[in-house]
């Protein structure tokens, strides 16, 4: 137990660690964001109102207040989910923009996470297990070359090929310009539909990094003596295989899944911006290239936070699969 | 009857760069049911090698070059797969150097009975938990361990009970020949008696055949009852081991039993022995011996001593234990008795 | 009380030669240790491919203004070309020849890859050797810092930098870039050198009264550098990368050529659309073959941290 309070704390430090860069992120850089921000919000139609001004210099930097007591807006700015507008959004607030296109990223980035994990974790096994025999070599030097593809130009290409020229699937979006997004059958697998380029593209790229670790903790663990010991009891091999090599080598794996997301969030942004796919990545995207600084900062807090729990909640199943932690 | 036939057994390292090398040489030997043997010698003599070759546990790049491997008259020197592997339950077993790192650290001693029940159970045998558990704690009991251990990870266990739920392990096959590498090397003296004390128990209750590695000569001639020396990848010696302590042996025997301090002594003459061991990835001619040995003749350098009858054992030496098949050896051996001789 | 002696061994003809006793190995000069690294390095077949196409890419840089058969920056052509005589990989929608723009952009790629990649591993090395030797409270602060740069996503974080910053010159990417690469080399560097610190021939340089700069750079560092050479390699692969995706995003510097500006401008021009097919995939393979020398690169790196090869004091 001294294990989960230690992971707890950590996760605790970490998460204000995370916040206060948020904080003074926008305050360290050179120039003013407030003002060109306030600008920007202007000039899409958003009323100055003196709650709109105020909402922009929590978040990005008061010139009058000081920096304790912005501090203090700040954090209790989070706690309700107060965040601002979004100039590029002008009709809702920020938190409403976020809210809207999280679950198309937590959909495609989640799920082919976990499918890219799994795959890429049994690959690596087998790799490493028939090391030296072709089977390893082409899973390696396939797996080399495909993580070598900047993410987004594997994007391009199967959009290029797939979408443009054979028409096999849609150019953009998430789902069928015109419609309302609902939870009818018919749009869930129209949804379904669009986010199979994005998601392969993605799969693709974090594919290889798994294929790799396994493949090396398999190494490893093979020549461990305990698989020694079990091969001269004449246990099956493929209960060695599984029960011994694999289920200690995926350790090392776990681990490093959770640091793993902040590269698969950065991915998801780049394929989420070419294939125009609703999510938080695009969201990033445009607050990106329209220097909309409230979102950016918003969204920045949102990715930051999702990723310390992902880690947290893999540092929890942790302790399910090594015994040696639950005794600190 | 001899459970154990090994003729001309050859054991080869051939890494993917650099030199091969032979750490196994030609090796004969003979094992009775019930026997227990010891294997010693040098680091690097291999007896560990001989002793994975013997349970067909060489992995690459070690290869078992050439030879037989009788084993209760089955030739399991050409078995592979799934035929080996059965042979593994009521057949040979290994327990490993230290049983430090032998157990699978995220499954429970309980899993680890479970796994090997299992993986040897004939068809219509069933091992429901209760009935794994039933053995396990017989098995536990038989190495002197509580059925308490069951539950326990191998982290939770020292060095020395991991030993034995190794040893607890290996008699789940009932096997007929288990061989022990340096069972006790990594284990401190007061542990180390303790595990030999009850390995000697177990060999004597069970009646299996048991080959004891080690390097340490004392461990050795204090349990076994028969004694086999190897240098350079060959054997040496194979004597009864009470004999081992008197009398005239080979040259190589005569000084590691020299390398020993008697600490009852008046006065301690620790001896090394001069010179080092032969490359192996060379062939040797002759006695690999001879550029060390303080007896050396001119035809030890040009024929490999056969082993031959020396007391109640037998030696491979021309000098100690001069053989038939070779000739004017006993001529040589003569004369180096009878003092006559000049080191040629 | 007995008394140990030590007894003259028996004279043997024919004993074995006395083995000389070693030279001892002198420190290889910087060059001999560079020339050595690459002949190991180039019999590694993986680590070959990689210092081929790596080779070529810096020729290609270095030669550019003579390999390049037009200026990069000149409109002179007709906008939305294809491939074709004069323009082998055509034209961008601003009329610019894309095949002198890709021999040109080779510097830009290459150079924030290897600077970038240089910068973060100096930055990780540091860190990782300070927090490695140094228990107590300034490892502990250090290492929490490295664990935060860890867990915060690297490349939004980028995103989010570049944004802010107003200035848009290529060091601006390279510092970016550099800024959030530095902690997983960090962190390895530490362990290695927390591992060091308890070894006898630091413990024993410490005791004969070398300061602390002296022991980290002389006894150290030196039997890492198979793991820095690691960490560069795989700092400079995520620096071409993350260069080509803030380019890509149009976060880069709009004015200069690099292969990530072009497919920037291969987006916004709809490249897809007009069919200019090697306008987008050119830059890619470019972009995906530099990543892919450091990685087959670092693959040799790995094999010479093989205690074979390693020297070793």
């Amino acid at each position: 137990m001294r294990y989960v309070a230690r992971k707890g704390a950590l996760f605790l430090i970490t998460l204000w660690g995370a916040i206060t860069l948020n904080f003074l992120l926008p305050r360290l850089m050179p120039g003013s964001p407030v003002d060109a921000a306030l600008a920007r919000l202007a000039s899409s139609g958003v009323p100055i109102t003196n709650a709109e001004r105020q909402a922009v210099e929590i978040q990005l930097g008061s010139p009058h207040a000081s920096l304790l007591s912005q501090y203090g807006d700040y954090l209790s700015g989070i706690v309700h989910l107060n965040f601002g507008s979004s100039y590029s959004f002008p009709t809702e607030t920020v938190a409403q923009t976020i809210g809207k296109a999280a679950p198309w990223t937590l959909g495609l980035v989640g799920v082919t996470t976990i499918v890219a994990f799994i795959i890429g974790t049994l690959l690596g096994v087998y790799a490493g297990w028939r090391r030296g025999k072709p089977a390893d070599t082409t899973v390696t030097l396939g797996a080399t070359f495909l993580a070598a593809f900047p993410p987004f130009w594997l994007g391009l290409l199967l959009l290029y090929v797939l979408a443009f020229k054979l028409s096999l699937f849609p150019i953009k979006g998430g789902y069928n310009p015109g419609e309302t997004p609902n939870l009818s059958p018919s749009f869930l697998a129209d949804a379904v539909y669009h986010s199979i380029l994005p998601a392969v593209t993605l799969a693709i790229t974090t594919l290889s990094g798994w294929v790799f670790g396994m493949r090396n903790n398999m190494i490893n663990t093979l020549g461990e003596d305990y698989v020694t010991f079990a091969e001269a009891n004449g246990l099956r091999t493929r209960t060695i295989a599984l029960l011994y090599a694999a289920r200690n080598a995926i350790l090392p794996n776990v681990t490093a899944f959770g640091l793993s997301l902040g590269a698969v969030v950065g991915g998801s942004v780049l394929v989420e911006g070419v294939f125009s796919y609703p999510g938080l990545g695009n969201l990033l995207y445009i607050a990106v290239s329209n220097h909309d600084f409230p979102l950016m900062q918003a969204l920045f807090l949102v990715i930051t936070v999702t990723m310390l729990v992902a880690i947290f909640v893999v540092d929890l199943l942790y302790v399910r699969l090594d015994p040696r932690v639950r005794q600190a | 009857m001899t459970l154990l036939d090994v003729h001309g057994v050859n054991v080869v390292y051939e890494p993917s760069r650099g030199t091969r090398i032979w750490s196994v040489r030609e090796v004969d030997l003979a094992l009775e049911e019930g026997e227990f043997v010891g294997l010693v010698g040098e680091s690097g003599c291999g007896k560990s090698t001989l002793g994975f070759a013997l349970t067909r546990m060489l992995r690459a790049p070690a290869r078992l070059e050439n030879g037989v491997i009788q084993f209760d008259g089955v030739d399991v020197a050409s078995l592979s797969g799934e035929v080996l592997r059965r042979q593994r339950r009521n057949g040979f077993a290994i327990v490993l150097q230290s049983g430090m790192n032998a157990l699978n650290p995220v499954r429970n001693v309980e899993d680890h009975f479970a796994d090997i029940l299992k993986a040897h159970a004939r068809s219509g045998e069933h091992h429901p938990r209760a009935a794994v558990r039933r053995r396990g704690a017989e098995l536990l009991g038989k190495v002197r361990l509580d059925p308490a251990v069951l539950a326990k990870f191998p982290f939770e266990l020292s060095g020395g009970m991991r030993q034995r739920v190794s040893i607890a392990l290996v008699l789940a096959l009932e096997p007929r020949m288990i061989v022990f590498d340096e069972p006790t090397t990594a284990l401190d003296v007061i542990v180390q008696k303790a595990v030999m004390k009850t390995i000697q128990e177990l060999q004597q209750e069970s009646g299996f055949t048991a080959i004891l590695i080690s390097h340490d000569l004392g461990v050795v001639l204090e349990s076994t009852n028969r004694v086999m020396v190897m240098y350079a990848g060959r054997i040496v010696e194979d004597q009864p081991s009470k004999d081992l302590v008197r009398g005239l042996h080979h040259p190589y025997t005569e000084a590691l039993l020299r390398c020993y301090a008697d600490p009852r002594a008046e006065e301690i003459h620790l001896a090394g022995i001069p010179g080092s061991p032969p490359d192996l990835s060379l062939p040797v001619s002759g006695c690999a011996f001879a550029p060390r040995c303080p007896l050396v003749q001119d035809i030890c350098w040009k024929v490999v001593p056969p082993l031959a009858p020396l007391g109640r054992g037998l030696a491979a030496c021309h000098v100690r234990a001069p053989s038939d098949k070779v000739p004017g050896a006993k001529a040589v051996a003569a004369k180096v008795a009878s003092g006559r001789v000049g080191q040629t | 009380m007995s008394i140990v002696t030590s007894v003259p061994p028996p004279t043997v003809p024919g004993a074995a030669v006395q083995i000389p006793p070693g030279r001892a190995s002198s420190v290889p000069g910087p060059f001999r240790f560079i020339g050595r690294s690459l002949r190991t390095l180039w019999a590694n077949g993986k680590a070959r491919i990689g210092l081929v196409i790596l080779g070529l890419d810096i020729l290609v840089a270095l030669l550019a203004p003579l390999i390049a058969p037009h200026s990069p920056t000149a409109t002179t052509f007709p906008p939305y070309l294809g491939p074709n005589a004069t323009n082998w990989f055509g034209t961008t929608g601003n009329g610019q020849d894309v095949f002198s723009q890709m021999i040109y952009g080779a510097r830009i790629s290459l150079l924030v890859g290897i600077i970038a990649g240089a910068v973060a591993t100096f930055v990780a090395v540091t860190i990782g050797l300070i927090a490695g030797y140094r228990p107590g409270v300034v490892d502990e602060v250090l290492s929490f810092v490295t664990n935060l740069a860890l867990v915060i996503p690297g490349l939004p974080l980028m995103f989010i930098l570049a944004a802010y910053l107003k200035s848009r010159s290529v060091w601006t990417i390279v510092l970016v870039v550099a800024f959030t690469s530095w902690a997983t080399g960090a962190r390895v560097i530490r362990s290695q050198a927390s591992t060091l610190r308890t070894r006898e021939f630091v413990t024993s340089a410490q005791f004969s009264g070398e300061r602390l700069f002296r022991v980290v750079f002389r006894e150290i560092l030196p039997n890492m550098t198979s793991l820095v050479a690691g960490s560069f390699f795989a700092a400079a692969t995520a620096a071409v990368m993350a260069e080509a995706s803030l380019e890509f995003l149009g976060l880069g510097d709009p004015n200069t050529v690099s292969w990530g500006t072009i497919l920037y401008y291969a987006q916004q021009q709809n490249a897809l659309l007009t069919g200019q097919w090697v306008m987008i995939f050119a830059p890619g393979l470019a972009i995906a073959l530099l990543a892919l020398s450091f990685t087959l690169v670092n693959f040799g790196v790995d094999a010479l941290s093989n205690p074979r090869l390693r020297e070793k004091s």
